[in-house]
């Protein structure tokens, strides 16, 4: 157990460097240098080569590399090329509008996902297990963008047309702050990200719920006389939730990252925007803070998958 | 008896048909046949059918409309507003914006989606088999850095590397944006084909045909590329086939920020992006339900595919 945590949390580290490293390289392989796209269009050559002196850019690339692990290594993420401020400030400032998103999200699909996929297993071929099927169909076909403006536009648009203003998508608002403008915000957009991924938890819980209810365990508690419901929800759905469970810490990590778009579509200023606006303008510390923190989100989830895993299925034996 | 005779009575020239003779059909007929039989299977051929005659005939709705793709008619197209006008004679599936004709765009858009979905299944699918059999079969160090490789790909933050991979090449040529497209997708889908092939050669290189072809004298080479990978066709096939609808989402959701498939060449991703769709439903509408159609019909198809390969596995669409 000890070496196996050991070993993942070596690979973690491995992964981050090598995404890091890799955006990094990336980075500096572009056609346009960093300090013309900061520089503007307009600006004289002797602007560029002062930015590019101030910024540290004219020294050699192995150089710039190995004080970018340094200081990453040390938690220090540096300062933005643009705004000046702290790459971490930048990011603390935008992190909670994508935590409070893929948590809310996370909370409809998994409750959902395992709701449907529990219903359309015990009553499989009924009317919800037709219906939860088409769903599953669209929402894994559907691109996540789509959805996202398919939802803006019928409780948005249409809505707003009919003369109601439930959902008002905008810039994030903290819950504490008000209460009621944060579920405005966030409904649609948790929606959004939501129905995406619900059908892989309903056809997962579905799946693994079927088999689970064929084993002979689940005979013997039916024979014992057990009723029902406790031999589905108690014998059952426990031993089914495992590679649920596996499946929603891999996709909560990586989700992280995978905003982009939904914050896009619903004018949500979470670190997908930040990311997004940075790549655009060029601001390498930032890309590189936020792919870190991502990074981060995906190993750790990955990590407590694998822990958590042995904790749940005692089979599992961790070496 | 000589020779000749024996083998005229071995092979009856005119045999009596006795009813319904048996024939030897290979495992693909097999499966070929079991797809033709599932009605979801054909209606999503039939539609991709129709998606892929859409494309084809591209240039054709550009003559006859008389607008090329990337033609804008700022007044013939836009009311006094300023604003898009809908679906008309003259502009059958109304315009945008800019005043371009929305079927003409749709039409290349779909040339974009389906040839970029399949050229990067294929590169992602080529570079996937080559990998995970030289993973699996050499074994080893190679398959130990081979399979962390794997590993670490999967854990990218697929999405925003994807995107910056995509703006620090931003082509100023389309074509050029189309293959950087193309590449990217490929590289952060090979991975998952990748890891299936690896894991189904380890199981194959301990089946005794791997051991008599050894016994034979062939070559590592002859035995992981005449052998072995034949072999993969099925489970190839049917994560190729899920693998399209993935890639033409990817490509979607790449020219939707802006930084996929760049103009003049129109892609329903773009044309998404720039769609004012309040006041212009067709904005929406047209390339947004093309999109998902063809994504819907390749995931349909390639249920169907992976129950004609193995019907006991679990299927999307429940039957009866």
């Amino acid at each position: 157990m000890f070496r196996f945590i050991i070993r993942r949390l070596l690979f973690g580290i491995l992964v981050l460097w090598l995404v890091s490293s890799t955006v990094f390289g990336l980075l500096h392989l572009s056609p346009t240098p960093v300090e013309k796209m900061i520089a503007g269009p307009r600006a004289s050559a002797a602007t560029v080569a002062l930015i590019r002196h101030n910024l540290g850019l004219d020294r050699p690339f192995l150089i710039q590399y190995w004080s970018f692990l340094k200081n990453t290594f040390t938690g220090d993420l540096g300062y933005s090329y643009v705004t000046q401020s702290k790459v971490a400030s930048l990011i603390a400032d935008r992190l909670p509008a994508t935590l409070w998103l893929v948590f809310g999200a996370a909370v409809l699909w998994f409750v959902g996902g395992i709701t449907t996929g529990v219903l359309s297993a015990t009553k499989a071929r009924g009317l919800l297990d037709r219906v939860s099927t088409v769903f599953v169909l669209i929402g894994l076909s559907i691109p996540p963008f789509l959805m996202a403006l398919l939802l803006l536009f019928l409780f948005f648009t249409k809505f707003g047309d009919w003369g109601i203003h439930l959902f008002q998508p905008g810039q994030y608002v903290s819950p504490l702050a008000d209460p009621t403008m944060f579920l405005q915000r966030m409904i649609l957009p948790w929606l959004a990200l939501a129905f995406l991924i619900v059908a892989t938890y309903t056809r997962l819980t579905r799946g693994s719920m079927m088999d689970v209810l064929s084993e002979d365990y689940i005979r013997t508690a039916r024979a014992k006389g057990l009723s029902e419901r406790r031999v589905v929800y108690r014998h059952g759905l426990r031993a089914a939730l495992t590679p649920v469970i596996t499946q929603f810490g891999v996709d909560l990590g990586a989700l992280i990252g995978s905003t982009i778009v939904t914050e896009k579509v619903f004018g949500l200023q979470g670190i997908g925007q930040l990311v997004y606006s940075s790549i655009v303008q060029g601001d390498t510390p930032v890309i590189l803070g936020v792919t870190l923190l991502t990074a981060l989100f995906v190993v750790v989830a990955n990590l407590i998958v694998d822990i958590g895993y042995s904790f749940l299925d005692p089979r599992v034996r961790l070496d | 008896m000589s020779l000749s005779e024996l083998a005229a009575d071995a092979v009856p020239a005119d045999v009596e048909p006795t009813g319904r003779q048996i024939q030897g059909r290979s495992p693909f007929r097999l499966a070929l046949s079991r797809l033709l039989h599932d009605k979801m299977a054909v209606i999503s051929v039939i539609v991709l059918f129709l998606i892929v005659l859409f494309a084809v005939l591209a240039p054709l709705f550009a003559s006859i409309t008389h607008h090329p793709y990337g033609a804008q008619y700022p007044d013939t197209a836009r009311d006094s507003w300023g604003l898009p006008k809908g679906p008309s004679g003259d502009f059958w599936l109304g315009a945008d914006p800019l005043g371009r004709d929305v079927l003409v765009r749709a039409a290349y858009g779909a040339r974009i989606s389906l040839g970029v979905g399949i050229a990067a299944t294929i590169l992602s699918t080529i570079l996937g088999v080559i990998i995970g059999v030289l993973a699996g079969f050499v074994g080893g160090l190679v398959d130990t850095v081979l399979a962390r490789f794997m590993d670490v790909v999967l854990s990218f933050p697929y999405l925003l590397v994807a995107i910056v991979i995509a703006t620090t090449f931003k082509p100023h040529s389309t074509w050029l944006s189309v293959l950087i497209t193309i590449g990217v997708i490929a590289f952060f889908s090979f991975a998952a084909m990748a890891r299936i092939v690896r894991g189904q050669v380890i199981s194959l290189k301990e089946k005794e045909f791997i051991e008599a072809a050894r016994s034979l004298g062939a070559s590592r080479m002859r035995i992981m590329f005449v052998d072995i990978v034949p072999n993969l066709v099925a489970p190839v096939t049917v994560l190729g086939s899920l693998l399209v609808p993935t890639a033409i989402v990817f490509e979607a959701t790449l020219s939707f920020l802006g930084v996929g498939i760049q103009p003049p060449m129109p892609s329903w991703g773009s044309m998404l992006n720039d769609a004012d769709y309040r006041s212009s439903l067709w904005l929406l509408f047209v390339p947004g339900g093309l999109l998902l159609l063809t994504t819907l019909a390749f995931n349909l198809l390639g249920d169907g595919i992976r129950d004609a390969f193995d019907p006991r596995s679990e299927r999307l669409i429940t039957r009866k």
